[in-house]
């Protein structure tokens, strides 16, 4: 008894001890954390519900909560395109998503046995996600351009008119007397995307692949499954995982993404998602509040979605 | 009896004969695919490379000759414009490429020096905050940039720092910690306590047992967090557009990659500075790939 009181005057338990240090050491990071993203993030908030052009900035008051109105999200919400945008996002998001999964899981498959030189194609294969986005993108305008890139040089070849692929809004296709009408400046930052981030689900799947028990294969084989049947039955169930958490993560960034399509359209032929909006609502129009009042709304649908991953996707280790 | 007997038969001779076809057809498949893999991921790095030496009459003359001659690659006048100060007529490169390193380099070192010690705390230490801590980094780890970069240009154009390298680093401090912190702690997880304990009861402090023990041990992990955190400063973009475009001089070199993008210049040159840009990076990652592409799919990193 008369120890234990003595130790505790003495000084802290090693308990608390090491709270103290784990507190101490997560410290500094977390202030950095807190004051220029967490901050922002909620100043954002409050931005958006004021009226401040990019003039009225050296005399803007950080605590002047005066005239509090939702005119910036009636502004953002009543322009005639704002409702396409949301909807460009989403299916550049969705699409942009599934084909990156889909070839990266190709690619996995791919290089999933050992081959000669399969080190050197797995390398190879990861340029498009190592490079800056910067490079990559302007050797895509390019490539695309349509006066002197490759690809029209070589439609050219085989007797095709130009294609501006960039900057056409759409693109009527004649498929055996079917004309489908197809968003071709659309299509093509997909396939940007596409083509971007297969790297990415490639590492992740063949990660997986690698990690799955060669027995289970095996014994598919010795049953008698074919190699569609075991990929179907026996190594698609077991990939589910790394699939689903993948595509989650995989949309939510595609769906911030501002740089590859300012870059590439800067927006325009249809292309106008809601990050480059928000940079034109700044840089463009000068208007601040309108701005932070549709990164807010960026962030809403954003924060649905993270719901639904830490819900039913995340599981921790 | 028999009947079923050669049911049996012929069903697993089809299914081997199927199974044959596919094998086949699968050998076939794989090459045809690691071709047409390797054609769209080192055709456009051909295609940049390429075009980075030739004149812009070479290309607008002949456009499907995308291979430079001997001449085009010893002559390297497109690198020459590019890096020549803007004084002397050029593009004034190698001030981007500065600015560059400056804030890639400073960025890397705060990052790692915070997440080091975070990472540890949140992967060792028992504490109330410890799960708090992780989560909030993790939410911030998915959130876009692009909601934060209007309230960080206000409040930096208030303080007077958004014209600065110092501004920018401080950002890219701000959004590399989560990505270091994550992808460091799943490491120091796998670095087995006992080795700590040890130490601990041979009497080094926890502080001693980081320094001496933990770093040491994790030192390669570190390295190529170091390196990751490198490549996203190097490559940012929208925080160098929104707060620098103004003061040429502070660029770093995606705003001067960018700026080659005009009808007034050349697009050899864009392609000649669309290199110098990316090989330092590519250099980086291969020279690391291994513990790269591990620390990548250990921490799921952000791209």
């Amino acid at each position: 008894m008369v120890t234990t009181t003595e130790r505790r005057r003495k000084g802290p338990t090693l308990a608390q001890r090491e709270a103290r240090l784990g507190w101490g050491l997560v410290l500094p990071a977390s202030l950095v954390v807190l004051a220029l993203v967490l901050f922002p993030l909620v100043w954002n908030l409050s931005m958006s519900f004021q009226r401040i052009r990019l003039i009225d900035l050296q005399n803007f008051n950080f605590l002047d909560f005066g005239d509090v109105s939702l005119n910036n999200y009636e502004r953002v919400t009543s322009v005639s395109d704002f409702w396409s945008t949301i909807r460009t996002t989403v299916i550049y998001a969705f699409f942009g998503t599934t084909l990156s999964i889909l070839l990266g899981m190709w690619a996995a498959l791919v290089v999933r046995k050992p081959f000669r030189g399969r080190s050197a194609v797995r390398g190879l294969m990861l340029f498009p996600y190592v490079a800056p986005t910067i490079a990559v993108t302007f050797v895509w305008v390019l490539m695309l351009n349509p006066t002197f890139g490759i690809v029209n040089e070589w439609l050219g070849g085989l007797g095709f008119e130009q294609i501006d692929f960039l900057n056409r809004e759409s693109f009527v296709l004649n498929l055996f007397g079917w004309r489908i009408s197809l968003p071709l400046a659309l299509t093509t930052v997909i396939l940007f995307e596409a083509w971007r981030y297969f790297p990415f689900a490639f590492l992740f799947i063949l990660a997986r692949l690698q990690a799955l028990p060669a027995e289970l294969d095996e014994a598919a084989r010795v049953d008698g499954a074919t190699m569609v049947q075991t990929f179907r039955y026996v190594t698609l169930p077991q990939l589910r995982g790394v699939l689903s958490v993948l595509f989650l993560l995989r949309f939510i960034w595609t769906f911030n993404k501002f740089d590859d399509i300012f870059l590439l359209t800067g927006g325009q032929a249809g292309t106008d998602v809601i990050p480059v909006a928000i940079v034109d609502w700044l840089r463009g129009r000068a208007d601040l509040g309108a701005a932070a009042a549709l990164s807010i709304v960026l962030a809403l649908i954003l924060a649905v979605l993270m719901f639904v991953y830490f819900r039913w996707f995340y599981e921790e280790e | 009896m028999t009947t079923t007997t050669s049911d049996v038969a012929t069903s697993t001779r089809r299914k081997r004969t199927r199974s044959e076809i596919e094998a086949r057809v699968f050998g076939i498949l794989k090459w045809v695919s690691i071709v047409f893999f390797l054609v769209i991921t080192v055709f456009p790095l051909v295609y940049m490379i390429g075009l980075s030496f030739k004149p812009i009459s070479e290309l607008l003359q002949n456009p499907g000759n995308f291979l430079p001659s001997w001449n085009d690659l010893t002559s390297l006048d497109t690198y020459r414009e590019v890096l020549r100060p803007v004084e002397d007529g050029g593009q004034g490169f190698f001030t981007f490429i500065r600015n560059s390193v400056i804030v890639a380099l400073a960025t890397m070192i705060v990052t790692v020096f915070l997440a080091i010690f975070a990472a540890y705390a949140a992967a060792r230490l028992r504490f109330s905050g410890r799960k708090f801590v992780t989560w909030v980094i993790l939410i911030v780890y998915l959130f876009p940039a692009v909601v934060i970069a209007i309230p960080l240009f206000v409040l930096f154009s208030r303080l007077g720092i958004r014209n600065s390298l110092f501004g920018l680093a401080i950002v890219y401090v701000a959004q590399t910690i989560p990505v270091a912190l994550y992808m460091l702690r799943s490491y120091f997880q796998t670095v087995p306590a006992e080795l700590e304990e040890a130490a601990l009861v041979d009497g080094l402090s926890r502080t001693g047992v980081i320094w001496r023990v933990t770093i040491p041990l994790a030192a390669p992990a570190i390295a190529a967090v170091a390196l990751y955190v490198f490549m996203i400063a190097w490559n940012e973009f929208l925080f160098a557009l929104l707060f620098l475009t103004e003061s040429r001089d502070l660029w770093t070199l995606p705003l001067g990659v960018q700026q080659l993008d005009s009808t007034e210049v050349p697009v050899t040159l864009l392609m000649a500075g669309s290199v110098i840009i990316t090989v330092p990076v590519v250099v980086l990652f291969f020279a690391a790939e291994r513990f790269l592409t591990e620390g990548l799919t250990a921490g799921g990193v952000k791209g």
